[in-house]
């Protein structure tokens, strides 16, 4: 081949070069280095995979941050056993593909000493798998829908709230209102995620058992290209309480938006994740329409907690905003960190095999987001499952209403806008 | 069956949104043969645009406009201009694809760093009322977004069919090689087609932006559907998108009211196959549009 064909290829090819080489670099700005410690005097590395990029973005990058406030907090006092944090942070785009081979490179390339689990469980499913091959311990604290749990990994631990119990609260203070003030039909329009659909059956039969028809149930996919025909169905059946299954801001928003412009104003509206997203939610929906919208969860920035005030703010100091603003992905992720401390302290090891025995103990942790104890399954028998209100542009605690630092829930809602 | 007549309201009215974000797309194509894989998240950049402007100087979504529009035309003469230009004709289609998409890439990494990745959605009087018209409630968002995408696809039409500038467009996009001989400065066609294709993405991606939350990877679940409205509308065919956003809307909108919205997309695309089977340019495809 002469000099002057490859120099035409070359140039021919250069401008794409020259962008991909841009975009890598671009790319490369975002992500951590990927090393890790072999030796027992360097730091210990704990590997994860989150979605820096793509659906999950705005979750994977508050884990991040959860994540990273955990360490700069270990790591101001003392580290764990002696040695300092680092955490190796690695991006999987929201692909459940590529969140597989994030961890097969952290455990048999980086051969970092722990792991902490991905966002959603749609991740979780494929990533624990591959943890478990391994034999490393699999704590994490999005992925706690039933179908995380199918396979019947020992070797996973989710640190927070069941979620097919998620809206039970919401349920049982529906079914305990007055007969005069209860609403008389419900809606559930929910996406087709593991994490949505197993709650809302369970808040249904609660509902149904207290006399309340339901007036729409459908599916929907979780990527929809126009939102508002199903939403303007359930504002054409008027139930008068909507339960959606969303996972995300957008999802809510256009809900909220399609409501609005159709006059429609539900009793009570509970959305199972979006409204939890602070100032993301705020920010999508418009200050004036968030006014009673509710969420469940099992924390909120206003949890009276030591641990959880201090990492509320830490985060303050370090990223700025309100308490309102910190999404409950931070304190999830935080619980991880905590959980997985605890276990390798009291076991004096790295060991994850002593990890898993010790966290399969039956042994009562402490969290950010309260008290965790796992069960066989891994899953976190203690959490308790709270429902959250805005309320004057506050997130605030309403239910269970006997719970300490509940406030009255506002009912019925107001109307979008004011 | 009033469910069913607001269905296919919705599906009109949200179907010229997306016509408004497709025809940039299909324009470039028409004139390029350039796959714009960035389309998505140009759309996304304009909303951004938008909403900046919104947030900083309180300008109203549709005045904005007028700043925002200019300046993704001349983004986009500067992409062409910087990455497309360079492209041999030869694999010119194949490689656009490639280079489309590290612009994207560089697009996005943008937005991620200047105004993070947490969903935010442009306000207005207009975005969350209506009127009602026979009994049913007509968001002025989506009446404002198909009068403006209709607005600016007939300026299109003006443009490429009754002025010097369009006549150039047309012959470039019939011929290069005869449109050079007889005097078309081809390359610079193709700069200003790269514009004004980019320009007409601010107003949908305004209108997108006011009606959806939107982060900077927001762009990639576009593409998409972008790119099934231009093959059924027919690459390289301005009324073809508007036709096929409207029917690919309206296809699902209806299914999702009927039927169920899991099925919606499967039923579209199953419509999709079965034109491009009798058809395969799609309805308005190539041969179709240079005969206008």
């Amino acid at each position: 081949m002469s000099t002057g064909i490859r120099r035409h290829r070359i140039r021919r090819w250069q401008p794409a070069l020259w962008v991909g080489a841009a975009a890598l670099l671009l790319s490369a700005c975002g992500a951590a280095p990927s090393t890790a410690s072999k030796g027992g005097k360097g730091p210990i590395v704990i590997g994860a995979s989150l979605s820096l990029s793509g659906d999950f973005s705005a979750d994977g990058q508050a884990f991040q941050r959860g994540y990273e406030l955990w360490a700069a907090y270990v790591n101001s006092h003392g580290g764990l056993l002696g040695r300092k944090v680092k955490l190796d942070i690695v991006s999987d785009a929201s692909s459940p593909t590529q969140v597989v081979t994030n961890y097969q490179t952290l455990i048999s390339l980086d051969h970092v000493n722990l792991v902490f689990g991905p966002f959603s469980t749609l991740l979780t499913v494929p990533s624990s798998k591959v943890a478990a091959r391994y034999g490393y311990a699999f704590v994490e604290g999005a992925g706690g829908a039933p179908l995380a749990f199918a396979a019947g990994l020992h070797n996973m631990f989710d640190v927070s709230l069941p979620v097919k119990d998620d809206l039970v609260p919401f349920a049982q203070w529906i079914a305990s209102l007055p007969a005069s003030e209860r609403p008389k039909t419900a809606a559930y329009p929910t996406s087709n995620d593991p994490f949505t659909e197993p709650q809302l059956p369970v808040a249904e039969r609660i509902l149904q058992a207290a006399g309340v028809r339901t007036v729409y149930s459908r599916v929907f996919p979780a990527e929809v290209t126009d939102y508002t025909p199903i939403a303007d169905q359930v504002a054409a059946r008027h139930a008068q309480v909507v339960l959606l299954g969303s996972v995300d801001v957008p999802t809510v928003s256009a809900f909220i938006q399609a409501f609005a412009q159709q006059h429609y104003n539900p009793k009570a509206f509970i959305a199972t994740a979006g409204p939890d997203q602070g100032a993301a939610f705020v920010n999508a929906v418009g200050a004036n329409n968030t006014g009673g919208v509710m969420v469940p969860n099992g924390w909120y920035p206003g949890f009276k907690n030591a641990a959880s005030q201090a990492m509320v703010q830490a985060y303050i100091a370090k990223y700025g905003g309100t308490p309102s603003g910190v999404n409950s992905d931070v304190a999830e992720a935080y619980s991880v960190g905590q959980v997985v401390a605890q276990a390798v302290e009291a076991t004096h090891s790295l060991n994850n095999a002593k990890i898993i025995a010790y966290l399969h103990s039956g042994v009562v942790l402490q969290s950010v987001q309260g008290p965790v104890q796992f069960d066989s399954l891994g899953e976190n028998g203690k959490a308790v499952a709270f429902a959250f209100q805005w309320i004057h542009g506050t997130l605030t605690q309403v239910l269970p209403t006997n719970a300490p630092g509940s406030s009255p829930p506002v009912y019925p809602k107001p109307p979008w806008g004011s | 069956m009033a469910a069913l007549y607001g269905a296919v309201i919705d599906g009109i009215l949200t179907g010229g949104v997306y016509a408004l974000m497709a025809a940039g797309l299909t324009l470039i194509f028409g004139v390029m043969d350039i796959i714009n894989i960035a389309q998505g998240v140009l759309v996304v950049l304009a909303a951004y645009l938008s909403y900046f402007l919104s947030i900083r100087f309180g300008l109203d979504l549709f005045v904005g406009l007028l700043v925002t529009i200019p300046v993704l035309f001349l983004l986009g003469v500067a992409v062409e201009w910087l990455f497309i230009r360079r492209l041999r004709s030869q694999e010119k289609t194949a490689m656009s694809i490639l280079v489309t998409y590290a612009v994207a890439i560089i697009i996005e990494g943008v937005l991620s760093v200047t105004f993070g990745v947490n969903y935010v959605q442009l306000h207005g009087w207009y975005v969350t009322r209506s009127f009602q018209l026979l009994g049913f409630y007509l968001p002025y968002i989506y009446v404002f977004g198909f009068l403006l995408a209709a607005a600016l696809l007939a300026v299109l039409f003006v443009i490429l069919y009754r002025t010097r500038f369009g006549r150039s467009v047309r012959a470039s996009l019939q011929n290069r090689t005869a449109a050079q001989l007889i005097g078309v400065n081809v390359a610079r066609v193709s700069t200003l087609t790269f514009g004004l294709g980019v320009a007409v993405t601010a107003a949908g991606g305004m209108i997108f932006g006011a009606t959806n939350a939107f982060n900077p990877n927001s762009g990639y679940d576009l593409i998409s559907r972008l790119l099934a409205i231009v093959i059924l509308g027919g690459l390289g065919s301005i009324g073809g998108a508007l036709a096929a956003a409207v029917a690919m809307l309206v296809v699902e909108d209806v299914v999702a009211v009927i039927w169920s919205p899991v099925w919606s997309d499967v039923v579209f695309f199953v419509a999709l196959v079965a034109v491009l089977l009798i058809r395969p340019v799609g309805l308005f495809g190539r041969a179709a549009a240079r005969a206008q």
